[in-house]
């Protein structure tokens, strides 16, 4: 991959860091989204053609998806390119601002194409309409093939310049792809970009997956396999397609996670009827035992400075939550509302904890400090649980099952997002029915 | 119906209070918590490992306790192995849809294992009964119903071939 995607960045024109009147505020629910006007991507009359895609139609494809993920966040308004009054060239040297405003636009996005030996230039330039300015200009140059990716890019610029937060853009998400009857279900591991574009299948069926994650680079993902009936533990590399077990220990492992120094693998080990929680060093194999108790402690998860993990255990009677230091000392119980706690997952910020809810027969998606206190419910649905934070700490993807009839009519799994203000859930296309979604960090740093 | 779940609350305190192992893991149930209430009793899944051995087990919700019907079936079962000193099986452990994927892989394994050690009491081997845990991934009767789920909270008893 790193090979075929040679970025380059030039900084055209001088980078405008001056305050500018637009700033986006996402720590809220968004009800007023901001109007955002993105032009075509206008093209270089010099430009060749590209194989059998006309590079008009490139320009306009990276300005869809950079408007679909506008779109996707809740946060802006992207504008009808019917209303727009300029021409894209002439808007990407000098937007007549009076103009644009007119339309309600609070920032345009302009840019152009060039498509020259074998090699596609994108340039854009961001532009605040109430203060007459530049915000930001860059240019990239790649393979055409990987056009959709320099738009994610470019949709992560922008997110940034006008939030002041990291993007999720140019990110993927890995999950389980399910097909068949309920009672016969076939999983396969699979991989997306996060607007569900690029799907690919990375096992085929022939025996059980569950529960893929990312390491850190992206490149490695761990899961549990029922490979010769045996659950376990497995590495994959998604590169290289090879896999391996690492939890191959005299029983069931499972619930695996990475450390976020992507050096150990977390993990459940069941025996005789008692699971805890164990860590195993990917180079040394060094297997470290870090909870010692009779009941059931699962779903680990590390704190982003790796000194402390939470996890969820039924040392109290039902699931609850609990955090302790990283050599499982300190244990403490952090969830004490009404109902069971379950996949506490730490939030790459650091501040907050997402888990599953269940109560009354209702399962929900909350978030809570890592101290237990401020706890909010954001979504509450007949099933759903599983969250997997956005490599900015802003948003959760989860999985969410339907209610099925006698024969298991009715009954569907999709992948779905929800901002952590609880604004914007909506669902994310796959090709297939989707669980255990988890998503990646972002793939251009 | 009050009466009858009365009636097997009231079983199954006997019944643990009698038993002499496979108690160490169960837990004191939460207020407020149906440990027994919601127990398969009924037979429409069930098959027969022989004649009059059930092949299953069940189990009330977040629990892996065994009922007096369960140490029943597994005495049973135990019995039929004995007989047969060359059979070895797999008990598969499961859960219902109303948990997490991951919690429920280990209640499943628990359940399993919860039956293995009261067969264990009975006589037999350890090495000839080994445990899989299949969490919420195969559920018998896929509606999403109370009683499709008491159908799917089980352990199965399977033979190896």
């Amino acid at each position: 991959m790193k090979k075929l995607f040679y970025i380059f960045t030039i900084l055209i024109f001088k980078f405008n860091f001056a305050y500018s009147l637009i700033e986006v505020d996402i720590t809220r629910g968004n009800l007023d989204p901001l109007p955002i006007a993105i032009s075509p991507l206008h093209v270089d009359p010099q430009s060749d053609n590209y194989q059998d895609v006309k590079v008009k139609e490139l320009g306009d494809l990276i300005s869809a998806v950079i408007e679909k993920n506008f779109k996707s966040t809740g946060l802006f308004n992207p504008l009808n390119k019917d209303a727009f009054v300029q021409k894209p060239d002439i808007a990407h040297l000098k937007p007549r601002f009076e103009d644009w405003s007119l339309i309600t636009a609070q920032a345009l996005v302009t840019g152009k194409l060039l498509m020259k030996d074998d090699k596609l230039k994108v340039e854009f330039r961001l532009w605040d309409i109430s203060a007459n300015k530049e915000m930001i200009a860059l240019a990239f140059t790649t393979t055409p093939s990987n056009w959709r990716r320099v738009a994610h890019i470019i949709s992560d610029k922008i997110y940034e310049r006008l939030t002041g937060e990291t993007g999720y853009f140019d990110t993927r998400i890995i999950y389980v792809s399910e097909t068949g009857p309920k009672t016969q279900r076939v999983k396969k591991l699979a991989i997306m970009d996060q607007d569900g574009k690029n799907t690919k299948y990375l096992t085929l069926g022939n025996e059980l997956v569950l529960t893929p994650r990312f390491n850190p680079t992206n490149q490695l993902v761990t899961y549990l396999s029922y490979f010769r009936n045996l659950p376990r533990v497995y590495l994959l590399d998604i590169e290289t397609g090879i896999q391996e077990v690492v939890g191959n220990f005299p029983g069931m492992t499972f619930a695996p996670r990475f450390s976020p120094d992507g050096k150990k693998i977390i993990m459940s080990f069941a025996k005789d009827g008692n699971s805890d929680i164990y860590t195993m060093d990917l180079e040394t194999r060094l297997v470290e035992k870090i909870t010692e108790d009779s009941s059931i402690d699962t779903s680990p998860s590390f704190s982003p400075n790796g000194k402390y993990i939470c996890f969820n255990s039924d040392r109290s009677g039902l699931q609850q939550i609990y955090t302790m230091k990283s050599d499982g000392s300190g244990v403490k119980r952090i969830s004490f509302g009404n109902g069971i706690y379950g996949t506490p997952v730490w939030s790459p910020r650091g501040d907050l904890i997402a888990f599953t809810k269940v109560r009354a027969g209702k399962f929900y998606i909350g978030v809570m400090r890592s101290d237990g206190t401020g706890e909010r419910l954001l979504t509450e649905n007949f099933y759903q649980e599983a969250p997997s934070w956005s490599p900015n700490g802003r948003l959760l993807v989860f999985y969410r099952e339907t209610k099925s009839g006698k024969d298991g009519e009715g009954f569907s799994a999709k992948l779905w997002s929800i901002d952590i203000t609880g604004y914007n859930e909506r669902e994310l296309k796959t090709e297939t029915d989707a669980s255990d979604p988890s998503w990646s960090s972002l793939l251009s740093k | 119906m009050k009466f009858n779940k009365r009636i097997t609350n009231l079983l199954i305190i006997f019944i643990s209070a009698l038993a002499l192992s496979a108690c160490a893991t169960a837990k004191k149930p939460t207020s407020g918590v149906s440990t027994s209430g919601d127990v398969y009793t009924g037979t429409d899944t069930v098959k027969y490992l022989a004649s009059g051995v059930k092949d299953r087990v069940f189990f009330a919700t977040n629990r892996s306790t065994l009922t007096s019907a369960s140490r029943d079936t597994l005495r049973k079962q135990a019995d039929y192995l004995r007989k047969n000193k060359d059979l070895n099986v797999v008990l598969e452990g499961h859960a219902d849809e109303r948990g997490t994927r991951e919690y429920n892989l280990a209640l499943g394994e628990k359940r399993a294992n919860t039956a293995k050690d009261y067969m264990m009491t009975y006589g037999i081997s350890g090495k000839r009964i080994s445990v899989i845990s299949y969490g919420k991934e195969k559920p018998v009767n896929s509606a999403s119903t109370p009683l499709a789920w008491s159908q799917n909270r089980r352990s199965v008893t399977v033979k190896v071939k």
